[in-house]
């Protein structure tokens, strides 16, 4: 600052405060518009067009969308993905009670929570060729299980009718350690006078869970039903990884099958994927909504 | 406390506890140990059929060695490393600077533009799939550690954004306001006074970040393409392709790429859950 002229000097100094927040927001706002906003309009727009990714776009209006309702790989790939959001959420619960099984204190406690928590560190690619080792014919550790049990071998990652909860399953162990880290946390918080007043009136067992427990673990609660939707949703490395959408594109999901669509191997339809990807924001855009306003209501009570 | 303490329960219960707690653990990361199992086993066990037994003799040393030696294994981590590093600096750095303007100062469009970062973080990739992936052809980025990691730091920024706002928030506000009458420039109180308070959220980011970039196969599948710039979690599923039932290879393999944001795990434990409990606790 020392070899600025006097007249900007004073210029600056009046100012600072009303142009600083500019300098410090312009290089993160810049990427975050350039590689995030400004994106997803171009997708909606791209959504209209017949596009090969190359050469020039032809403008087709809502043919996409005509195309895409007519076409049943996408009412596989939504109704995959309605049966993916039902069934993750079960990490919610399953996290918590998890969550309520380690919250103690004995000896070596705090190794058993790190341990338990192992599959959501771990990458997804990862996660899927374990699962895939662990489904697979003959020497999978799961068909063995099974085969002992029913007699029957199953091939649940090449079964039309087990594939999705095969992946679903794969996808469940990870959420339900990241659930279980935000109760774990929530009961952490929790206010101990309260638990005591509970149980001196004779509240104990489910009733003090219920009553006592529950309310005070709205906030993890709350963060746990989001990120599992949005993981849900998401959902894309361990279809790629276990079936690549198959058998026959029975376990494709929206964001898989917007990918394959886009890149696919018979020639890339830009417009095509992008129009699949706007219905799947759509759908995103429901819960981002829910959950913006939940913040908002926050931001104005603090 | 809830549950009850087990130490304030029926005296059987500790022990019964005590059991449990191993027993649940191998249930629960069965897989895990099964591949870990399996990264050791000579390929002979595998043709005579033991799958689940003891391995016949401990090939460890073997199967790890062959992974290195006979895929590029080696630089598709490389490759990693050159993609999370720079990532975690730029997305940290930037959201700084955002989150302490965003937090710090009163103007018009604050709360709309914070809100902008938070929504632009839970949006689905694949609405940013096909112009990323052109702008990244157009700057002749395709297919570089260099265009996968601009994609990164600014997607990742909204995250971050919204975590060191919400940090800074919870700063006392004093501290800026007596330095402004003391007429510290606005950089220095940023540089001098905030941005040392805010170690623990630095930190916080940073493993996070690295785990969840370390972690995507996505973007590697969409910007990538070669082996050059290709890292480690599209890499290993591409040789799970070359190496058919070799499982003893791809149990090696994914051991060693999940072996890194496991290490800073561990490392970094409370840091870890700090940053990713944040908001769970609150509000």
């Amino acid at each position: 600052m020392a070899n600025r002229s006097p007249a900007s000097s004073t210029f600056w100094k009046r100012n600072q405060r009303r142009l600083s927040p500019l300098f410090f927001l312009a290089p993160g706002a810049l990427m975050f518009l350039v590689y995030v906003i400004l994106p997803v309009f171009q997708s909606i727009w791209i959504s209209f067009y017949d596009w090969d990714g190359l050469g020039p776009k032809t403008f087709i209006g809502l043919s996409n969308y005509t195309e895409l309702f007519g076409d049943e790989a996408f009412y596989t790939s939504l109704t995959n993905n309605i049966l993916w959001l039902v069934l993750y959420l079960l990490a919610v619960p399953a996290g918590l009670a998890v969550a309520l099984f380690l919250n103690q204190t004995v000896a070596g406690i705090r190794i058993y929570k790190s341990l338990f928590f192992f599959p959501f560190v771990i990458s997804q690619v990862v996660v899927g060729l374990i699962f895939t080792w662990f489904y697979a014919p003959d020497f999978g550790l799961f068909s063995a299980l099974i085969k002992s049990l029913t007699g029957t071998e199953i091939a649940i990652l090449a079964d039309e009718r087990f594939v999705t909860y095969g992946i679903i399953v794969a996808g469940l162990w990870p959420q339900i350690a990241y659930c279980m880290i935000l109760y774990l946390t929530g009961l952490n918080n929790i206010n101990p006078e309260q638990v005591e007043a509970g149980r001196m009136d004779g509240a104990r067992g489910f009733r003090l869970f219920w009553n006592i427990i529950l309310p005070q673990l709205r906030p993890a609660t709350f963060i746990a039903v989001v990120v599992t939707v949005i993981g849900a949703l998401r959902s894309f490395d361990l279809v790629s990884v276990m079936t690549a959408g198959g058998p026959y594109g029975s376990s494709r999901v929206l964001s898989f099958y917007m990918y394959e669509q886009a890149l696919s191997e018979y020639g890339y339809r830009m417009g095509y994927g992008a129009a699949i990807a706007v219905i799947l924001f759509l759908i995103m855009m429901v819960f981002i909504t829910l959950f913006l306003v939940r913040m908002l209501a926050q931001e104005r009570n603090a | 406390m809830f549950p009850t303490p087990v130490e304030k329960a029926a005296r059987w219960v500790s022990p019964v506890y005590q059991m449990l707690l191993p027993v649940a653990l191998v249930i629960w990361l069965l897989p895990l140990i099964g591949v870990a199992i399996t990264s050791v086993r000579p390929s002979g066990d595998l043709a005579a059929g033991n799958y689940f037994g003891m391995p016949s003799s401990f090939a460890g040393v073997e199967n790890y060695t062959a992974v290195f030696r006979d895929s590029p294994i080696g630089l598709y981590i490389l490759n990693s490393f050159k993609i999370t590093i720079p990532t975690v600096i730029g997305a940290v750095g930037l959201s700084c600077l955002a989150g302490y303007a965003l937090a710090v100062y009163r103007f018009r469009g604050n709360l709309a533009l914070f809100f902008i970062f938070v929504a632009g973080n839970f949006i689905p990739f694949q609405i940013l799939m096909v112009p990323v992936r052109d702008l990244t052809l157009k700057l002749g980025l395709y297919d570089t550690v260099t265009g996968l990691v601009l994609f990164h730091v600014a997607f990742q920024t909204g995250f971050c954004t919204l975590f060191m706002r919400n940090f800074i928030k919870g700063l006392p506000f004093a501290l800026i306001e007596s330095a402004r009458v003391e007429g510290v420039s606005e950089w220095r109180i940023f540089r001098h006074i905030v941005l040392p308070l805010m170690r623990p959220a630095i930190a916080a980011l940073s493993v996070l970040i690295f785990t969840f970039v370390w972690n995507d196969y996505f973007w590697a599948t969409v910007l990538v393409q070669g082996q050059a710039a290709m890292p480690v979690t599209a890499g290993l599923n591409s040789l799970n392709g070359q190496w058919v039932a070799a499982w003893h290879l791809v149990s090696a393999g994914s051991i060693v790429a999940a072996l890194p944001p496991v290490t800073m795990f561990f490392l970094m434990q409370k840091h870890f859950i700090a940053g990713l409990t944040l908001g769970a606790t609150k509000g």
